[in-house]
């Protein structure tokens, strides 16, 4: 999968708070298209890793590149213009508002221009796009609902779907499936992957469910205490015996009977 | 952009209702045609803390932007003679927008009782500079005695009274315009969640900068047309600190539902402290703190919230 160039590149990233380490010397290249899992137990640095990338904390050193360019320490919106954007572990949307006006806004702020800013919300040129994501999404009967009123799984949903309005050539996910029913989960990444496959959008996800991780990822990428400690296509990585030590545990491979393997 | 504007039903029917309004206006006594300019004039200031409102922000000191406007049309008549209304009106914006420009640039960066309170004290600033300064009038401020209309020097204030309805017209009809935009959909977009705003790619900052702008040329357009209405600007009925609180008290008690909220319910507390005074000069305060107290027990929606069925009931039948 990394045949073509690297879109995101990491180098020697780190991150301290007040000297405990969230993030040491992380070392990653993500290729266009590439799907990445990102795997840990809670408090590994799998998040820090994400909203560093994405802008929401500063590395205390280290570099990010995309497509080349230098984006470390860059701001949030920033980030997003560049072409890098994330969804949220506890879905960020407007909760007063409809899902319909929620990605009305999304695509408005896509534009880029101040122009589109004063357009009507309900112009054709948005509500023509926005009828379409939210066919992709599958949330097209919850359109004039106020989303406060809908279920984890559409807020979900709508949470990524707002994240790719802007066309991101890589785009973050963290837990994208949690706080879901076990039924919703392969929904919501099904309707997910599908959308973004057109795209040949690279896709980094945290994730705790491995049964997401080994069904949709091109490669996992697992933490532990801020360290990558393993990078390898799902197969290899969870047979490592680091990720079953430290990540996913013993117990995983006992109820999918892979006990063998993971001994071998 | 005019079509588009007519076929706001709000804005229709505002100016229908102006428009009715400044037909019967001559018709009126003088100290209702008084209240009822008092009351628009304060409503442009009340529809700008309604934009702030809006975005989860509420300012304790828009009695500075009020004072500029006012003060910048007293000045201007004091000392270059300058009486055209037209022209008094858009010094009083320039002024308060310039200075709501500038001012933006520190607020923008704070929310809650932080924006509210350094609002207040930057008021208060002005209010110490205009009471201690002798050629801004000090204490007894100046008389603003004379308006032209294009040269025309109306009798009466029948004129005056047209002029500031439509000053109000325009100002409701861009500020619908702008609630309906993007840009506006911001307001209740950022008082959600500002963290989704920033990474959808805008800044918050930029954002509630605009609307702070904006907030501040209406409440400048407010205490222009005030010291046009009145005949009298002065520290303490232009920029004390219980202008700004008298605004609020208004947001409050019109609700944040509709533009035409803020004139309905700025025109509502001048009649309103008007009877008080006339029936309890002594105790005035307590009725009008009494009707506040009722509004946030029984209407926390505001006046508006009584007007809302019916209104959308409307909206529903015409289309």
């Amino acid at each position: 999968m990394m045949a073509d160039a690297p879109i995101l590149r990491v180098r020697d990233l780190n991150k301290s708070f007040s000297g405990i380490v969230a993030a040491n010397n992380i070392n990653v290249d993500v290729a266009p298209g590439e799907i990445v899992g990102i795997i840990g137990a809670n408090g590994a640095g799998k998040t820090v890793f994400v909203n560093m990338i994405t802008g929401y904390l500063k590395p205390s050193s280290g570099t990010i590149e995309f497509s080349g360019k230098d984006i470390t320490g860059i701001e949030p919106r920033d980030a997003t213009h560049e072409g890098v954007c994330r969804s949220f572990q506890i879905s960020q949307v407007f909760m007063t508002m409809t899902v319909r006006e929620n990605l009305l806004i999304a695509l408005a702020i896509a534009r880029e221009s101040g122009s589109a800013m004063l357009l009507p919300v309900d112009h054709p040129d948005l509500t023509e796009e926005c009828d379409r994501l939210m066919t992709a999404y599958k949330i097209e009967q919850y359109a004039n609902s106020t989303v406060s009123t809908l279920s984890q799984g559409v807020r979900k949903l709508l949470d990524i779907a707002m994240a790719v309005v802007s066309d991101p050539k890589v785009l973050l996910l963290d837990e994208p499936t949690s706080g879901v029913s076990v039924e919703e989960k392969f929904g919501i990444m099904d309707i997910v992957m599908a959308a973004l496959k057109e795209k040949g959008t690279a896709v980094l996800f945290v994730e705790h469910d491995m049964e997401i991780v080994e069904r949709y990822v091109h490669r996992v990428l697992a933490f532990y205490q801020g360290e990558v400690i393993c990078d390898a296509p799902p197969e290899e990585a969870l047979l490592d015996p680091g990720v079953i030590e430290f990540v996913i545990g013993t117990d995983y491979h006992s109820a999918n009977g892979k006990s063998e393997a993971a001994d071998a | 952009m005019l079509a588009t504007a007519w076929n706001d039903k709000t804005i229709r029917w505002a100016v229908i209702g102006v428009g009715f309004l400044a037909a019967i206006g001559w018709l009126l006594p003088t100290w209702v045609l008084n209240n009822v300019m008092f009351g628009l004039a304060r409503g442009l200031a009340v529809l700008g803390l309604l934009v702030l409102w809006r975005t989860g922000l509420v300012s304790f000191g828009h009695a500075l932007y009020f004072g500029l406007g006012a003060y910048a049309v007293a000045l201007l008549e004091k000392y270059t003679g300058l009486t055209d209304v037209f022209v008094k009106f858009g010094a009083a914006i320039l002024v308060a927008g310039a200075c709501g420009f500038l001012l933006g640039f520190v607020l923008r960066n704070y929310r809650a009782i932080f924006f509210a309170m350094l609002s207040l004290a930057f008021s208060m600033v002005l209010y110490g500079v205009l009471v201690k300064m002798e050629v801004l009038g000090s204490t007894d401020g100046f008389s603003v005695t004379q308006y032209t209309i294009f040269g025309w020097d109306p009798e009466g204030k029948y004129p005056l009274f047209c002029f500031i309805i439509l000053a109000c017209v325009v100002a409701l009809t861009i500020v619908q315009l702008y609630l309906k935009s993007a840009l506006g959909f911001l307001t209740t977009a950022i008082r959600d969640n500002e963290r989704r705003v920033e990474y959808l790619g805008y800044s918050v900052a930029r954002a509630i900068h605009i609307k702070y702008l904006i907030s501040a040329c209406l409440a400048g357009a407010a205490g222009g047309a005030m010291a046009m209405a009145l005949g009298q600007v002065d520290p303490d009925s232009m920029v004390n600190w219980t202008v700004s609180g008298e605004l609020v008290f208004i947001t409050i008690m019109a609700g944040a539902g509709s533009v035409v909220a803020p004139f309905i319910g700025a025109i509502v507390f001048e009649f309103l402290r008007t009877y008080a005074f006339e029936w309890a000069p002594q105790a005035w305060q307590l009725i009008v703190g009494g009707t506040l107290l009722a509004i946030i027990f029984f209407l926390p929606g505001g006046i508006w919230s009584v007007l809302e069925k019916p209104w959308a009931k409307r909206e529903t039948d015409d289309g």
